[in-house]
């Protein structure tokens, strides 16, 4: 079905990359899955931003129309305080696409920086490792848990309970990176020419790093957007006062026999998000990180 | 080989510092004073008082470290706030139903997705093996407990096959209560662990697939049946074991919230009660108890390589 669509398009997007200086982004979109997945973030992006102006206040209560099934009040009914389900699923969009970008940019610039230090200054390297592989044996959701209830739930505290978990991760890709380009030639040259270390690191190790970083950060993305969910759900999320699919979640967990639609639509349209990210990350890895694709695919 | 273990052992050791002084730093570095935070908003200046007391948070930070170090080495992980109770009697009373749900989940798990990611490989690029992948980038996305809502709803609310929530002993019920009753969680907890586990078999039986022993298994006219049993598997189980000790993390994560959705009164609901209490040394207790349960678990993993792949030597 897609058969015939992927190439037109892809076509009528460039012609055939000769040199490095082509946009990555163009050679990107010739992958099915960054075109596809890329079209419903769009999408979902565009509801999340213009939507919530075209629908009731998602914080309006209604005690008349209280736990109303869909269509009959709403396109997605309402809660059991009569507010409408669907421009609370809308609100809830914008929570997790800020979180899902501000995690993956925040995790990814603080890993870069560790990765980069544990790669190229080697007495940094055993105690920067020890620290994430500490770091990665905590679970996750545990600790994020932990530090918000510690910090209290804000926006602000729910984004860095995210974060710091999702830092090893990156911090050994880019190490890793780091260590393989080192071992180059083009990097002994570089270095036997007295090239300064801060040039190195610019010209030759950074560039091999976006393109790990860029599938990585796609990936930290997805994942964000279900940890900050299961937060909401779990009570320990954003407060209540401003809707995020979690909380939404959470709050119609008391009346799921009764009015199961409060729970099923935000979590699809959190499915569908995370899908769409994933599919455009596999798909970047595919285009972008060929060495990376053999070992993951 | 004695060697390699107790050099692999001692390696978890700085590993399970830095948990430790994370746990302790969370605490000690959140904004304000923990005691106060702990107490909560109605507390009175004595109950303050009382559990900065009861905490030791008047000391100096090394000698709180310290301390708390020294209890932790003799086994002792702290003392509720609110019941008084060990934290260690406390999660030996909870954890029944966390272990069998966690096992549970990694029996079926590794029965449905080392077979599905054998086949997927062995045909790759055919219908099922995009069937396994679509299965596999969808698991990854589904919530974990808007999977479980959608299972309650089609089997316990409108098929009425299974108990919609609640756990029952297999030890006091008997096994079958025990089996209708994790059914659905375990379900729901499988299907991110199926997903990791069917992607990493895929990825590395195509590998070994690509083999020079592989072809000669072939060429000798073995069946695809012993080619894939015998040499396939065999020599791809080194990263999928790797993979599920990794996914280990997954699932802890995931135990805390398949509890809450199908109220099972484990681990993760005692996390949950905890915070709700602001009942912090079991929270940090459990946090650590965790966090050894999983670096022991990888110790045991990496241990056991020796005898998955006999080319590994120490």
């Amino acid at each position: 079905m897609a058969e015939g669509v992927a190439p037109d398009v892809a076509g009528a997007a460039a012609p055939l990359p000769s040199a490095r200086d082509v946009a990555v982004w163009r050679i990107a979109l010739r992958n099915r899955g960054v075109l596809w997945g890329g079209v419903v973030l769009a999408l979902i992006a565009l509801v999340a931003v213009i939507g919530p102006w075209f629908v009731v206040d998602p914080t309006n209560l209604n005690p008349m129309t209280r736990l109303r099934p869909p269509g009959e009040a709403g396109l997605m009914g309402t809660d059991q305080l009569g507010r409408d389900v669907f421009s609370r699923v809308l609100s809830g969009a914008r929570v997790s696409l800020v979180v899902g970008l501000a995690v993956a940019v925040i995790a990814i610039a603080i890993g870069l920086v560790l990765g980069l230090v544990a790669g190229y200054v080697r007495w940094t390297d055993a105690i920067i490792m020890r620290v994430m592989d500490g770091l990665m044996s905590i679970p996750a959701i545990l600790l994020a848990i932990a530090m918000i209830s510690l910090s209290g739930a804000t926006l602000g505290t729910v984004v860095a309970a995210i974060v710091i978990p999702e830092i090893p991760r990156v911090t050994r890709l880019v190490r890793s990176v780091v260590l393989t380009v080192r071992e180059e030639a083009y990097v002994e040259a570089a270095i036997a020419a007295g090239t300064r270390v801060h040039m190195i690191m610019v010209r030759h190790v950074l560039p091999n790093t976006i393109a790990p970083l860029i599938v990585q950060a796609t990936y930290i993305c997805g994942s964000a957007m279900l940890t900050e969910a299961i937060l909401g759900f779990l009570g320990a999320g954003i407060p209540p006062e401003i809707p995020s699919w979690g909380n939404i979640m959470s709050e119609g967990r008391t009346f799921f026999q009764l009015t199961p639609w409060i729970i099923f639509f935000p979590g699809l349209a959190l499915a569908v998000t995370v899908l769409a990210v994933n599919i455009v990350g596999d798909g970047l890895r595919d285009t972008l990180d060929p060495r990376i694709a053999r070992t993951m695919r | 080989m004695l060697v390699y273990i107790l050099k692999r052992v001692a390696m978890t050791i700085p590993v399970m510092g830095v948990v430790a002084l994370f746990v302790f730093a969370l605490l000690r570095l959140s904004p304000g004073d923990p005691a106060a935070v702990i107490a909560g908003d109605f507390a009175t200046a004595e109950d303050v008082a009382r559990i900065r007391e009861q905490l030791g948070l008047s000391e100096p930070l090394v000698v709180q470290f310290g301390t708390w170090v020294w209890s932790l080495m003799q086994g002792d992980l702290g003392t509720s706030i609110f019941s008084g109770k060990p934290v260690t009697e406390l999660i030996a009373q909870r954890i029944e139903p966390t272990m069998l749900l966690a096992l549970t989940t990694i029996l079926f798990s590794v029965a449905v997705a080392v077979p599905l990611g054998t086949l997927a490989a062995f045909k790759a690029g055919s219908l099922i093996d995009r069937f396994v992948m679509l299965f596999s980038v969808g698991g990854f996305s589904v919530p974990v407990f808007v999977l479980g809502y959608v299972l309650i709803y089609v089997f316990s609310l409108n098929l009425r096959w299974l108990p919609v929530q609640g756990y029952r002993s297999p030890f006091e019920h008997g096994l079958g209560p025990f089996l209708s009753h994790i059914t659905l969680p375990t379900l729901t907890l499988s299907v991110i662990f199926i997903a990791l586990i069917a992607r990493m078999t895929r990825a590395s039986v195509i590998e070994v697939l690509e083999e020079d022993y592989v072809r000669t298994a072939r060429a000798k006219g073995q069946s695809e049946l012993k080619v894939l049993m015998r040499h396939a598997v065999r020599n791809a189980a080194v990263p999928i074991v790797t993979v599920i000790g990794i996914g280990i993390a997954l699932l802890i994560g995931g135990v805390v919230v398949t509890e809450s959705v199908y109220n099972i009164p484990g681990l993760g609901r005692l996390v949950l009660d905890a915070v709700l209490a602001r009942d912090y040394p079991i929270i940090q207790g459990l946090i650590l108890f965790f966090s050894f349960v999983y670096i022991l678990l990888n110790l045991l993993i990496d241990l056991t390589y020796t005898f998955l792949d006999p080319r590994i030597r120490y």
